[in-house]
């Protein structure tokens, strides 16, 4: 069975804000250890889709199935055991900023694991290295550049081995070589950590370059689907306007 | 004449709402009280935070506090000749009455209002999402601790304003306006009773509740980034200081 295949897997999702309709019927299937991106324009959901894939926001109705299993239902308690395969980005990292870089990367790992402060400590160094931020142990996340900042939000992400990390705008803010930089690691995020990685995205030149799958969000559904040339492909105007980035078509900007 | 009661009802109803939420809240973090992990070192990181560090401006506020009402009831005592009753006075006062309630609105002061920004910032800047993605509680990671260490360090602090507040009387009463030391021991021991101390701490524990429970509420519920930060904090201390005021009163007719 497909559901099988598909990590997190969305039927029919409905979202309302007061008389807001953000998600209209969203279906959504991500497959297993792929770089997924979706995209859309900013204030057009992805947040709040992000949102309820994490369990932060839950729906006006539909079912989102994690692994096979439906986490609208649950409660807290249920969520947080979910919640421990999941890893996720903040869009401003989120850094805990009464703690330093090192104390940031081992928080998850002293909340939820066994292990000995010495053991600890050789995971944060792993971490810290795999995105390039060595020594950087001592230092507070106000000392910290956006483009470090989020590294380090990765490394604790990956603290705890996830087995899906999410993307909330990684590449938001950042100059072109961070960009790249952070581009690079969720590749590798993928690769080396064998974590199927869901981001949300307006970037469209390095989503076309790192996706393996791309979902366009438009209006509270999926209008289309599919790799970065069958993306390019698409002959909806509304995909072709949003790729090409073109102030006229039939997107409205209001 | 519609209008006015329509807004009245409008702001009776928000209140209503308000104070239920805030009872939700509560209940949310009492029932983190007996379920694991319970993390020990949270909760003495704010006792040290809202109790001993309060204790400079405690004792400052406290002791001068003492020495006016030492000055003032002495001059309405020496009207008839009372002049012995001050440090009664004084003591009564402090123990029953102002102890609690200056330490309670000092401590929303300098900790309610910290810990409403702490929380605040920590909710606009997403931390708080971050701790539920990490499948940690944040009522139990961030509101539990603040809310027993002010329960706890609340009558502490309050046994330290009693004290400074006696002696603040006893400096004016007796070093400078010449009422007989012995006498002015004598009578506090005579009219005070530790029933009236003890039920003065049960008001500060309250009070300590309060606070920070409002800090953490409004905290908590924060949005509208460093704008909505400065708002929360604003009505944060707004909030306690008049619960605190409005609760000394039924706890006062209740108890006394």
């Amino acid at each position: 069975m497909q559901q099988d295949q598909d990590i997190i897997h969305i039927e029919s999702l409905y979202k309302s804000f007061g008389d807001f309709r953000v998600l209209d019927g969203l279906d959504l299937a991500l497959e297993k250890d792929r770089v997924n991106i979706i995209i859309g324009r900013s204030g057009g959901g992805k947040s709040v889709l992000i949102k309820h894939i994490i369990g932060l926001l839950k729906p006006d109705s539909g079912r989102i199935l994690v692994r096979g299993e439906d986490i609208v239902p649950l409660n807290e308690r249920q969520m947080a055991r979910v919640r421990k395969d999941f890893g996720m980005l903040f869009q401003e990292a989120a850094l805990f900023d009464s703690l330093n870089v090192h104390e940031n990367v081992a928080f998850p790992l002293h909340e939820h694991t066994s292990k000995s402060y010495s053991e600890i400590d050789e995971v944060v160094q792993s971490k810290l290295a795999a995105v390039g931020l060595q020594g950087m142990d001592r230092k507070m996340p106000a000392e910290l550049s956006g483009g470090m900042r989020k590294r380090v939000g990765l490394a604790r992400a990956l603290a705890l081995e996830p087995k899906i990390v999410l993307f909330d705008e990684p590449t938001s803010g950042l100059d072109p070589v961070m960009a790249a930089t952070i581009n690079d690691l969720i590749q590798r995020t993928r690769h080396e950590f064998g974590a199927t990685c869901i981001v949300i995205s307006h970037d469209i030149d390095a989503t076309m370059k790192i996706a393996d799958n791309i979902f366009m969000l438009y209006q509270g559904r999926i209008i289309a689907r599919g790799s970065p040339r069958e993306i390019r492909e698409n002959s909806d105007p509304v995909v072709r306007q949003f790729i090409r980035g073109e102030a006229h078509g039939p997107i409205q900007v209001n | 004449m519609k209008t006015i009661l329509g807004w009245l009802g409008h702001q009776f109803l928000g209140l209503l709402q308000e104070l239920g939420r805030i009872m939700v809240l509560l209940l949310q973090a009492l029932s983190w009280l007996v379920r694991p992990p319970f993390r020990i070192r949270l909760y003495f990181k704010q006792m040290e935070f809202i109790g001993v560090n309060s204790l400079f401006v405690v004792v400052l506020t406290s002791l001068f506090t003492g020495m006016v009402l030492a000055l003032q009831t002495f001059y309405a005592f020496s009207m008839f000749g009372a002049e012995t009753l001050v440090g009664a006075t004084v003591a009564l006062s402090m123990t029953r009455e102002l102890g609690p309630v200056i330490t309670g609105l000092m401590v929303t002061g300098r900790a309610g209002s910290a810990i409403c920004a702490e929380i605040g910032t920590m909710r606009v800047t997403e931390q708080v999402d971050a701790l539920t993605v990490m499948a940690i509680n944040p009522v139990q990671y961030l509101v539990l601790p603040r809310i027993v260490a002010g329960f706890i360090m609340l009558p502490l602090l309050t046994i330290v304003s009693d004290a400074m507040g006696i002696l603040g009387g006893y400096l004016v009463g007796v070093q400078l306006l010449d009422i007989h030391g012995g006498m002015f021991m004598n009578k506090i021991q005579e009219h005070v009773t530790l029933a009236d101390v003890y039920n003065g701490l049960i008001k500060a524990s309250v009070f300590g509740g309060i606070l920070t429970l409002v800090g953490c509420y409004k905290g908590f519920y924060t949005r509208g980034g460093a704008e909505g930060v400065g708002r929360s904090t604003t009505q944060a201390v707004v909030m306690s200081s008049v619960l605190i005021l409005v609760s000394d009163y039924f706890l006062t007719a209740l108890m006394f």
